[in-house]
């Protein structure tokens, strides 16, 4: 899975680098200073509580890909299930960043925080029920 | 079309118009208007059952064709025996040494749909035969289908559009050829779950809600448990959601709807256990997953430019995201050579090179439908449609919102595939109804509207230059204004629409041009209502003679017009059922493998379910040897009957030696050296079955099963072959080794039994011989000598 995996890790740099590291190259300095200087003072609290929640599913995410490219992949449907519940919720949990986001709301005129939330959990246990079918 | 012509503003504010209005008030308005929508949808669904219903009407309710036969052996296992059963189903008649594990080699949905039916019903005390409901699925899915296309075509342009496009497709005849009463086959709840799944995916893009991301991804699931066309699906949106992106018009509501889609619908067609892991290793399911990594990707970046507005920056992201992507492109196609990935598969790859199948996998090609139709096929099966399809997408075109771009691409794609193969007629139909509805329905608004322009005398200069913005700008207010008549009725199509003020508030009360007086809307309505009465005469035409007629039983009509009922199959597989023992081998060609376990209920060696090519290539080596090398093979494959089909007789073409050359071609792909497709044609190259004919040809299985006997029909003269128009063998061939056991009534279907060995350990020629009280001719020679009894 290239595009997954290179999207996992750019932008697992880029969560590590709002979050917490300063060890930056000087000739990006700049503009990375900003966008987390940025990101600190423009998101709302509850956003960075779905974002520190995206960074965990990530990292699980992560691990277990190491784990499957390193180790085994024996139980195949296992590590599909895994993995594709911290996929499934990371998604599920960006859209539900991106709705919730108040300045996205002239984006989707038709879906309210509460009533993303509500779509939220209505995808999460859908997403769960079929993770369990397939861990075996 | 009621939509369109009661317009509520119009009546009012000074603008003329050309006929007189009812005024109702905006309530009642409305009601009128969901009241015939309604009433409309019904009668669409009425008509869509009704007229697959021919050949019940006509014959009885029975399963047509090869496939169903399958499903509904599946689905009377699921019925009687349950679900568990029916999921864990090991065939052991089927392929006759091997088996089949036909739980996990089918895709489950159409069988656990009409189980589930038949649930319901028996739960209702309604103890209706699970045979009448497989006959009937279709008919009623049908009508759900024009339900799911009026959605469909509303969420594209309004309500009218929707009906019209209810009422085409209920109707074509490009779908109800796979889908009338009878054909419980896959497509029968499948496009159903196409429409619907289309429908729910525009319906997630248009609000941007993960709650309809997740609706589209369990109608995938069941799209995926219904038939294998959902690779259509899969690839569909995906590169929906590309163009959209090479458009710049990345959004998050494309974010949210299609990541929730593929994320949950991924991991729920894997549970279809016939699909198992491909949607992570075959190359079908590629573009799903890269354009999954490419919106992350590019919704990441969204978000850091929402935080940084400095132009360098937003340049580096766009570098880092090409980059990312053509790397990811270079993985897979690395990853695919390596092997980690599975090419495509050969029935897909036949639909990119054209001419692969027919070399490299000739039982792909065998398969009639598989073959790219003429162009007559598009008319005769899409009539009038076919030349409003291309004005459809044009109007489209004209305004270009995000889920147009969804039509336009699927027609597009849907084209091309249906001009390869025949079969793929189907999924082509849906969106041609969609965008000929869409071209009917702005005509006839148009003509149908109610406004007249003001005639406004004009000042010379510059005449020609502002006729053409004129035009265009009363075409846009024309729409604009009936779109404001309807943002009560579909207030959800407003949504992603470009607001137009400046049409309406210019183009509105004094348009220059438009359509004057009422002889001009009376010609064009009338014209168009006419096509579309002639549409419905030929759909119903092409539904009674083409498409409505079982397979199982053939029908000729006789001199003075009553009916003749050929019933052959059924017959011969009637006389299998009853006269034969239960574990009777019988080996037939693979397409009539299913209709025989379902009908005759005796294991077969191969059938429709083509997935062991080379027990197939053996059961055609069998079949055009000649009887000393097939005799082995039949007796190693502990075949006890071999029925063939023979139209000779009858003048019917679908026969075994029309179908010879297929055998021969599968057998030599498996055996080069011992089946030569030139040693059945003739020096000359023709394909002979009478005296001329090849000495393979005349000593071969098939031909000498087909034609034994033939003559004593002809009073022992050479009898007259209906098929091939020409005589057949002067002579009888003689058949050692196989006995005539069945041949019915009009000598379609011939089933001969296998001779044992000879109990005293001679050949079976020799035996033959023997009791013919033939002599040997070398009576003299040692036994050692051979058994030269032939002759």
């Amino acid at each position: 899975m290239p595009p997954k995996g290179a999207r996992a890790s750019s932008s697992a740099a880029a969560k590590s680098r709002s979050s917490a590291s300063t060890t930056a190259s000087t000739s990006t300095q700049s503009p990375l200073s900003t966008l987390y200087n940025s990101y600190i003072e423009n998101t709302p609290r509850r956003l960075k509580v779905i974002d520190a929640f995206l960074v965990f599913l990530m990292l699980s995410g992560i691990i277990q890909f190491i784990y499957c490219a390193l180790i085994t992949n024996f139980p195949f449907n296992s590590f599909i299930a895994g993995f594709a519940s911290t996929v499934g919720q990371f998604v599920l949990a960006a859209s539900l960043r991106i709705q919730a986001n108040p300045e996205n709301g002239k984006t989707f005129p038709k879906v309210s925080p509460e009533r993303a939330f509500g779509d939220f959990l209505f995808g999460s246990v859908i997403l769960h029920f079929f993770v369990f079918n397939f861990l075996g | 079309m009621s939509a369109g012509t009661s317009s509520k503003g119009a009546a009012g504010q000074g603008t003329r118009t050309a006929y007189r209005l009812p005024t109702l008030s905006a309530e009642s308005n409305n009601n009128v208007l969901s009241l015939l929508r309604l009433i409309i949808i019904f009668l669409i669904a009425g008509a869509a059952v009704s007229s697959r219903l021919f050949a019940v009407v006509r014959h009885e309710s029975i399963i047509h064709e090869f496939d169903p036969w399958f499903n509904f052996r599946a689905t009377k296992v699921l019925t009687t025996d349950g679900f568990y059963r029916f999921w864990n189903w090991f065939d052991a008649t089927a392929w006759y040494p091997l088996g089949r594990a036909a739980g996990g080699t089918a895709y489950p949905g159409l069988m656990v749909t009409s189980g589930a039916i038949y649930k319901l019903f028996h739960s209702l005390n309604i103890p209706v035969d699970i045979r009448n409901i497989c006959v009937l699925l279709a008919p009623a899915f049908s009508g759900l289908t024009a339900w799911a296309t009026y959605m469909f075509t509303a969420a594209m342009k309004d309500d009218a559009a929707g009906l019209l496009a209810a009422a085409f497709i209920g109707i074509a005849p490009g779908y109800i050829s796979r889908s009338v009463a009878g054909s419980y086959d896959n497509e029968a709840i499948a496009i159903f779950l196409l429409m619907m799944t289309f429908y729910l995916w525009i319906k997630a893009l248009k609000d941007g809600s993960a709650l309809w991301g997740v609706a589209t991804a369990l109608f995938y699931f069941y799209m995926v448990a219904a038939w294998g066309g959902y690779v259509f699906i899969t690839n569909m949106i995906p590169l929906h959601v590309l163009v959209l992106i090479l458009m710049g018009r990345f959004s998050s509501r494309l974010y949210v709807s299609y990541s929730s889609f593929y994320a949950l619908g991924t991991l729920a067609s894997m549970q279809v256990p016939f699909v198992g892991f491909q949607p992570v290793r075959t190359s079908e399911h590629m573009a799903a997953l890269g354009v999954f990594g490419l919106l992350q990707l590019v919704a990441f970046v969204e978000l850091v430019r929402s935080h940084v507005p400095s132009k360098q920056f937003k340049l580096l992201l766009v570098g880092f995201v090409v980059l990312v992507a053509t790397l990811a492109f270079g993985a897979l196609v690395a990853l695919t050579y390596a092997g980690y990935v599975a090419p495509w598969t050969g029935r897909f790859y036949s639909l990119w090179d054209t001419g692969y199948a027919k070399k490299h996998i000739p039982i792909i090609a065998s398969v009639s439908e598989h073959q790219p139709p003429a162009w007559p096929a598009f008319f005769f099966d899409l009539e009038m449609l076919i030349f409003l399809f291309p004005v459809g997408v044009f109007l489209l075109f004209k305004e270009l919102r995000d889920e147009h771009v969804f039509v336009i691409i699927y027609a597009v794609m849907a084209s091309y595939f249906a001009g390869v193969m025949v079969r793929l007629m189907l999924t082509l139909t849906p969106v041609v109804c969609v965008s000929a509805a869409i071209a009917m329905s702005t005509l006839l608004q148009t003509y149908l509207d109610p406004k007249e322009p003001t005639p406004v005398v004009e000042g010379s200069g510059g005449d020609g230059e502002d006729d053409n913005g004129a035009v265009a700008k009363s075409t846009r207010a024309a729409a604009a204004s009936r779109k404001a008549a309807e943002v009560s009725s579909s207030t959800d199509s407003e949504l992603s629409r470009p607001a137009s003020p400046l049409f309406r508030a210019s183009a509105f009360t004094s348009s220059k041009f438009g359509v004057f007086g009422l002889d001009s809307r009376f010609f064009v309505t009338i014209y168009s209502l006419l096509l579309l009465l002639v549409f419905v005469l030929h759909c119903t035409f092409v539904t009674s003679t083409a498409y409505s007629s079982p397979s199982v039983v053939l029908a000729s009509r006789n001199a003075d017009g009553s009916q003749h009922v050929i019933d052959d199959f059924r017959e011969a597989y009637y006389w299998l059922r009853q006269n034969t023992a239960s574990d009777a081998k019988v080996m037939s060609w693979w397409d009539y493998g299913y209709q025989i376990s379902g009908m005759a209920d005796r294991p077969t060696l191969v059938d429709n379910n083509t997935w062991n090519n080379t027990h197939i290539a053996t059961v055609g080596k069998a079949m055009c040897s000649n009887e000393e090398r097939s005799y082995p093979i039949l007796r190693k494959h502990d075949v006890d009957y071999v029925l063939i089909i023979f139209g000779g007789l009858l003048g019917f073409s679908g026969d075994d030696i029309n179908k010879y050359l297929w055998m021969i071609r599968i057998a030599q792909g498996v055996w080069p050296d011992e089946v030569r497709e030139a040693d059945y044609f003739t020096p000359q190259g023709q394909y002979k079955v009478d005296d001329g004919a090849t000495r393979t040809m005349r000593e071969s299985l098939l031909y000498k099963m087909s034609y034994y006997r033939f003559n004593d029909l002809f009073g022992g003269r050479p009898g007259m072959d209906r098929v091939r128009q020409t005589p057949g063998p002067s002579k009888s061939p003689e058949l050692d080794h196989l006995d005539e056991a069945f041949t019915s009534e009009n000598w379609i279907v011939r089933i001969y039994e296998v001779k044992k060995p000879d109990a005293l350990g001679r050949d079976l020629p020799g035996v033959k011989a023997f009791e013919g009280g033939k002599r040997r001719k070398r009576a003299f020679a040692l036994p050692a000598a051979g058994a030269g009894g032939k002759k």
